[in-house]
Formats: C-alpha cells, sequence, structure tokens
C-alpha cells in the first residue's frame, strides 16, 4: 500500500480504474469510470474520460499511470494516422492495438500503463484487444481491467452472452461499471460509454446518480 | 548438498487462502466453501472442510491463517458448550458470534484469520455475522477470503432479499464457482450447509458438477 502511495505521487496519478469492453452482435461496447485519484487520498478529477479515441471507430481505454497512457496514446494516435495514410484505408482495430503493444513492450522498464483497445474494421468486424502491463496482446470478447475489475470477475463471467444486442451489451456494461465503482473506493464519477458499430461511435455518459443501483444501496 | 533446498511448503504458512460465503434465507441460513489449502503456491489439501461446526445448529466459515481459523473454531466450540450447559438450551447465534469477536478484537496483533458465523435459533431464526478484524456485525450475507473480491459484484447484484432454500443454495453455488474460476487460492470442491429449523444438512458439490460459466 504505501508502495503504490509513493509511485502515485512520484508518476502523478494512480492505477484506481475500472474499464472495460465487450462485443455484442454488430459491434463493442468500451467503457470506464471517471474518478483519477492520488494514492487512493485524494480524487484529483471527478470527471476524467478515460476513453479515447485513436481513429474513427477505434477507441481505447487506459489503466495504470494516466500520465504514461495519455503519453503513449498520444505517440500511438500520430503513427496511427500516419499509417492510415500510407495504407489509403482505415487502420484495421488490432493495427492500432500493435501500436500500443509495441510502445508499451519497448519501454516496459519505464512505463505503468495497460490497455484495452476496441474497434470496428470492415475485415473483421467489431474486436476488443487487449494489451497488459508487459506489453502481452491478446483478443477477446469481453475483458476489464483496473483496480475495480477484481470485484466484477464474478459478475462478467456469470452475465456476459456472446451475441447480445446492442442494447442488452449497454446495460450489461453498465451494471459492471456501477458494481465495481460501487465497492472499489478509487473508482467512480460517471460511467463514460462508447458504442463502436459499422455506422459510427456513439458516445453514452450515466451520471451517478442515474447508475444502476443494488440491493444495498 | 550443493543446490538442495527443502520444499517451499514447508516453510510457508499454511493459509486457507479461500471463498467463504455465508447468506441468510426466508427459514435459515447456507453456507459454502472451497476446499482448497495453500502454502506458497503448493497446494496442502484440495478436499479441506472450512465449514465447522460450532453448535448443532451455529456454523463458522474459516478463512485466512489456517492454524488460527481452526483454533478459534475448537476455542469457540469449547466455550459454546459450556455457556449452552449454564443456560440450559441452546445458544443464540448472536452469543457464539460474540465469543469468535471477542478472540478476534483480543488477539488481533497475533492472529489472521477472519471467520463467518451462521446459524438459527429459535429467538431471531437465521442469522448471519461478520467478525472480520473484531468487527461484529449482522448482515443478510457476507462473503470472505481471497477469492471474495472477485465476487463482489456478482453477489451485489444477484442477492435479493426472501429467496427460497434452493434459490439459496443455487446461488451460494453459482457464486463459489465464478470465485474459484477467478482465484488461484480457491479451488477443488464446494461444501454447502443449510440450517433452519429442522436441522443441518451438510452437501459437497464435486468439481466437474459445479456451474460453468462462459469462458473467455
Amino acid at each position: 500500500m504505501e508502495k503504490r502511495c509513493a509511485d502515485a505521487r512520484v508518476k502523478g496519478v494512480s492505477t484506481g480504474t475500472t474499464i472495460l469492453a465487450a462485443i455484442f452482435d454488430g459491434g463493442v461496447v468500451i467503457g470506464s469510470d471517471s474518478r483519477a485519484s492520488m494514492g487512493g487520498e485524494y480524487v484529483s478529477s471527478k470527471t476524467i474520460n478515460k476513453v479515447i479515441q485513436v481513429h474513427d471507430r477505434i477507441f481505447c481505454c487506459m489503466a495504470g499511470s494516466l500520465a504514461d497512457a495519455q503519453a503513449v496514446t498520444k505517440a500511438a494516435k500520430f503513427h496511427l494516422s500516419f499509417h492510415s495514410v500510407q495504407m489509403e484505408t482505415p487502420p484495421l482495430v488490432v493495427a492500432a492495438a500493435s501500436i500500443l503493444r509495441e510502445l508499451c513492450y519497448k519501454n516496459k522498464e519505464e512505463l505503468q500503463a495497460g490497455f484495452i483497445t476496441a474497434g470496428w474494421d470492415k475485415k473483421k468486424g467489431p474486436q476488443v484487444y487487449v494489451v497488459s502491463l508487459g506489453g502481452m496482446l491478446i483478443s477477446q470478447p469481453v475483458t476489464i481491467g483496473g483496480s475495480g475489475s477484481t470485484y466484477i470477475y464474478g459478475y462478467v463471467d456469470a452475465k456476459y452472452k456472446p451475441n447480445m444486442s446492442r442494447d442488452e451489451c449497454l446495460q450489461f456494461a453498465t451494471n459492471a461499471l456501477a458494481l465495481a465503482m460501487g465497492r472499489d473506493n478509487v473508482s467512480g464519477g460517471v460511467a463514460h460509454l462508447v458504442v463502436i458499430t459499422e455506422t459510427g461511435a456513439e458516445h453514452v455518459v450515466v451520471p451517478g446518480d442515474k447508475l444502476p443501483k443494488f440491493h444495498d444501496e | 548438498m550443493l543446490g538442495e533446498t527443502e520444499p517451499e511448503w514447508l516453510s510457508e504458512e499454511v493459509k486457507t487462502g479461500t471463498t467463504i460465503i455465508a447468506i441468510e434465507f426466508n427459514a435459515g441460513v447456507v453456507l459454502g466453501s472451497d476446499s482448497r489449502v495453500s502454502a506458497g503456491a503448493s497446494v496442502v489439501n484440495r478436499v479441506m472442510n472450512k465449514l465447522s461446526p460450532l453448535h448443532d445448529k451455529i456454523y463458522c466459515a474459516l478463512s485466512g491463517s489456517a492454524a488460527d481459523a481452526q483454533t478459534i473454531a475448537e476455542i469457540v466450540n469449547y466455550q459454546l458448550d459450556v455457556h449452552s450447559t449454564e443456560i440450559g438450551e441452546d445458544p443464540q447465534v448472536r452469543s457464539a458470534a460474540t465469543l469468535v469477536r471477542n478472540i478476534s478484537y483480543k488477539y488481533k496483533e497475533e492472529l489472521s484469520a477472519h471467520l463467518i458465523v451462521a446459524g438459527w435459533d429459535r429467538r431471531d431464526g437465521g442469522q448471519v455475522f461478520a467478525t472480520l478484524n473484531g468487527l461484529l456485525t449482522r448482515q443478510p450475507f457476507a462473503i470472505g477470503g481471497s477469492g471474495s473480491s472477485y465476487v463482489y459484484g456478482f453477489v451485489d447484484a444477484e442477492y435479493r432479499r426472501g429467496m427460497s432454500k434452493e434459490e439459496c443454495q443455487q446461488f451460494v453455488v453459482n457464486t463459489l464457482s465464478l470465485a474459484m474460476n477467478r482465484d488461484g487460492s480457491s479451488g477443488g470442491v464446494a461444501y454447502i450447509v443449510t440450517i433452519d429449523e429442522q436441522g443441518t444438512e451438510e452437501k459437497v458439490i464435486l468439481g466437474n458438477d459445479l456451474p460453468t460459466f462462459v469462458d473467455q
């Protein structure tokens, strides 16, 4: 606990976060909470958006040191737009995830950031990729990350079904974020969600008082 | 000898890295636990029953250091026996929980065990008490152990007041199964104990009979 606090003060912001992404029939939902805290004692921002757009239909969520994550996504955005100009076609989701992985792997000693990349492309449709702290890249239908994610592993395992409808998936993601924010003191605020399909990307923000309530609230 | 060190499980503390759960339903309680006992990375017992009787209709679920938890349970079992002889009738669940809490609080620096106490008595029916760190609190359900972190979201979402006995048992089995899938220190079989006015029923659910969920 003390080491984590010391790291937070050195790096600026901590790992307090809940992020997730899930594939549904025809698209993908990616979402996060909105709290940035310093070592679990002070909330430095109640409304930070951790879902970053790296291209028209590719978004990523950051966990870990927010400072590191912002720097990495900025570099990734640049590489990705250069790549898509060269290829003269919108980039593949796996390309965005690979760029993040390269950056995380090559700089693994200095960085402390992990990413979930989600998007839609013409080749493979909706996809979700996870780049972990050391730079491993894997593809999954649903994934969660950040400190708040420990509390919802059981919920996600039990409730995620492949080929859900858009609304079912949105409800599933909102519930999962609300449950995690309810138990993790370094996740909180509003739920930022983005629904990405062939037709485009739609932002949904669920403010704190509109989040689903559970039995003890 | 060159390069010969003792196996690590001889020097690691034995912990019941665990998932335990106790939940109250309309006429009693259901307790559940996994069966894994680990010493560092080794599983030293894969079939341990962590639901320990304190009295006929009062059980406790053990987590934390295996030695500490077992000792507390045995001491309270003895104290409860004496107490129930003195009062001439079955003890209340609250009394059992208080005895556990007294030990946990007094020796809080030396012990590292968390016991959840649950049972049925004539006065208040089914009750669940958490005794973490020397606090005594009655709750509709309680979860504990290393595996419990992974299922807080699931139990928050799925628990409803006034479930029937069968719904409760299914809920406990589902919760244990989800936690065992995610926690490296929980696993093996699931032990379930159901306590109500009629009596106490112990059940074991073997690994391959546990419910399965979508695997990522």
